[in-house]
């Protein structure tokens, strides 16, 4: 399965935010997606996941025109992992997982045992079945992302899509959410994420797309695409790339 | 090596997590609503049986069986005391499944029909229609309107004022007390230009909120639009869950969340019609009942709806029964609803500020 994103700008109000964008992401692939605040990324994401229309420019899945295809149609082909967020209401997490089921039952239509079961299957993936009971509001950051991605797994999309999943989270969470993006990716899905570390970049990515006033700067895997370079273009400060060993880098910022 | 020991340690791990997950709390609640039909069941016999007048037991047999022989004791239990009961259950019902649907709709806690104004529009629209001297039919249609007007008002003023910036939350109650204002102004222009002989009196006396003067006939044509609009709320209520997600999400989980707003908006705003038009103003029970309901058996809707269902219609039969039989004098049921609802908004309040604290 792959997606690709040809020629594609997109915006609000008539007014484009990112230009000309174009990208593939296969099955087994994590394309990570790197920018300053404000340089697209989650407008191409809207795009991707079919919430905006393009203004010019298509989305293709496994090469078919995504634009023409129902919520429904979509939603078992890309599932959307948005960052962890509080809702209203204190559902359980199994609840949380289960509302991924929706899309495979009639509007008047619950979740069965069948759903149930792939609800819990997912949390078992994520080494999460024991929240199953609690509480998702009362969960810390890094669960309820962990979840967040259950949920998606349970959507039985074939290609993921994960905003910033990294972002509020302490550093033992943030690796065990990479672990699992890798481990994703090993068992045959697509994702493409957004992170402000290019760090995890390095960590997890096959591919790495650089983003720049809604346009792409650099698009290929991680090692020549983040370059002294490239980012200290794309975010305007001093670094240096240091090789860690083990196929590693890390970016070292200078302060003066 | 240290791989394929973690692989196995991995799997030993997760087989012992699924030891450990408690199984799900689905016998709890299938308990907990046979309890809540039971005290339903109870006390809607009991209902019937209380009262200033004593219907003997032997009576009852025969008020349902040949009610046109049963004498005094056939027309208080048939044309009086049933009515009055069947209407406390309906009205209970549907205005606390419609609260509960508000809140899942705007995401928001402390939102329901009365609070954002709906009732305050269905009320001017019957209003009109009392001022006009129609029948039931036309105060009800109007009143479905005038809850319909002003609910759309509060969805466009609240969703343009979102988009510029501000609390949501903050911002639809804000929207919602506007336009319940506004509502309110117009019911008190009716009652200025209305007889003050006769219909000022009569709409004075209904917009209290009340089931006393509830006939058979009233109840059947207020029953229709408030089951219509309580069924297709029952019918969607997992999706509702989705959309409490929001927007983006909803679309992103394969929902599209307009077609679920309407049927929500509309079939509210038939049941609110439906009520204010037969029992007048009251107040409080669909933003209350929902927070009990989801002490009771928790936030998913699939089980808060039809839970809210049972413990409004439960609420408003108890509370009617207090209107009825605390003093000599009938309390109006709409203050008594006020009166229960008032400490408990603020109770909700504070302990929302304690949470966030």
């Amino acid at each position: 399965m792959n997606i690709s994103v040809d020629h594609v700008s997109s915006g609000y109000r008539g007014k484009a935010v990112i230009f000309d964008i174009s990208l593939a992401l296969e099955s087994g692939e994590v394309l990570c997606l790197l920018g300053a605040n404000g340089s697209g990324k989650t407008t191409l994401f809207k795009t991707i996941l079919g919430l905006l229309r393009p203004m010019s420019g298509k989305v293709f899945v496994d090469g078919e025109d995504i634009s023409r295809w129902s919520r429904q149609r979509l939603a078992k082909s890309i599932g959307y992992v948005p960052q962890a967020h509080t809702p209203p209401f204190a559902y359980c997490v199994r609840d949380v997982v289960l509302m991924a089921r929706s899309v495979y039952s009639g509007p008047f239509a619950s979740p069965g045992k069948r759903d149930i079961a792939i609800a819990e299957e997912s949390l078992d993936r994520l080494s999460i079945l024991r929240l199953a009971n609690e509480r998702y509001t009362e969960l810390s950051g890094g669960e309820r992302q962990l979840v967040l991605i259950a949920r998606a797994l349970a959507q039985q999309a074939r290609l993921l899509v994960l905003d910033e999943p990294t972002s509020n989270l302490d550093f033992g969470n943030q690796m065990r959410v990479l672990r699992h993006v890798k481990e994703l990716a090993q068992s045959g899905l697509g994702l493409l994420m957004t992170t402000h570390f290019p760090d995890f970049a390095f960590l997890c990515a096959s591919k790495v797309a650089l983003m720049k006033q809604g346009r792409i700067l650099a698009m290929d895997r991680p090692k020549d695409t983040l370059t002294q370079a490239s980012l200290e273009e794309a975010y305007g400060t001093p670094l240096r790339i240091v090789d860690a060993g083990l196929g590693i880098h890390v970016v070292v910022p200078r302060l003066n | 090596m240290s791989t394929a020991a973690e692989t196995v340690a991995g799997g030993l791990e997760s087989r012992d997590l699924e030891a450990q997950v408690a199984p799900s709390r689905a016998p709890r609640t299938r308990l907990i609503f046979v309890a809540l039909w039971a005290a339903l069941i109870i006390l809607t016999v009991c209902s019937l049986l209380f009262g200033r007048y004593n219907v003997p037991w032997q009576s009852w047999w025969q008020a349902f069986a040949e009610p046109d022989s049963a004498g005094l004791a056939g027309i208080v239990l048939l044309q009086v005391r049933l009515p009055r009961v069947l209407a406390a259950l309906l009205i209970g019902g549907g205005l606390s499944v419609s609260g509960a649907a508000f809140q899942g709709l705007f995401r928001n806690p402390m939102a329901s029909p009365d609070i954002l104004g709906a009732y305050a529009g269905a009320g001017f629209g019957a209003s009109v229609g009392i001022l006009f001297g129609f029948g039931i039919v036309g105060i009800q249609v109007l009143g479905l309107a005038g809850g319909l007007a002003a609910m759309l008002a509060v969805w466009f003023v609240a969703s343009a004022a979102t988009r510029t910036g501000g609390d949501p939350t903050l911002t639809l109650i804000l929207v919602g007390i506007i336009v319940r204002e506004a509502g309110m102004a117009l019911i008190r222009l009716a009652e200025y230009v209305a007889d003050p002989h006769g219909k000022l009196a009569s709409i004075t006396f209904w917009l209290v909120g009340g089931l006393a003067a509830v006939t058979p006939h009233d109840l059947e044509f207020a029953a229709i639009p408030i089951l219509l609009g309580t069924i297709p709320l029952l019918l969607l209520r997992w999706k509702l869950n989705v959309l409490s997600f929001g927007e983006d999400e909803a679309k992103a989980l394969g929902v599209s969340p307009w077609g679920i707003r309407i049927v929500i908006i509309v079939c509210s705003a038939m049941i609110s019609g439906a009520v204010v038009s037969i029992a007048g103003m009251i107040m409080w029970v669909g933003l209350v009942i929902p927070h009990l309901a989801r002490m009771v058996v928790g936030a998913n809707h699939k089980a808060l709806l039809p839970a809210s269902f049972l413990i409004g219609s439960c609420y408003l039969l108890l509370v009617d029964d207090c209107a009825r039989g605390l003093f000599a004098l009938e309390v109006p049921l709409g203050i008594l609803t006020s009166l229960v609802g008032v400490p408990f908004f603020l109770y909700l309040v504070f302990r929302t500020r304690m949470e966030r604290a």
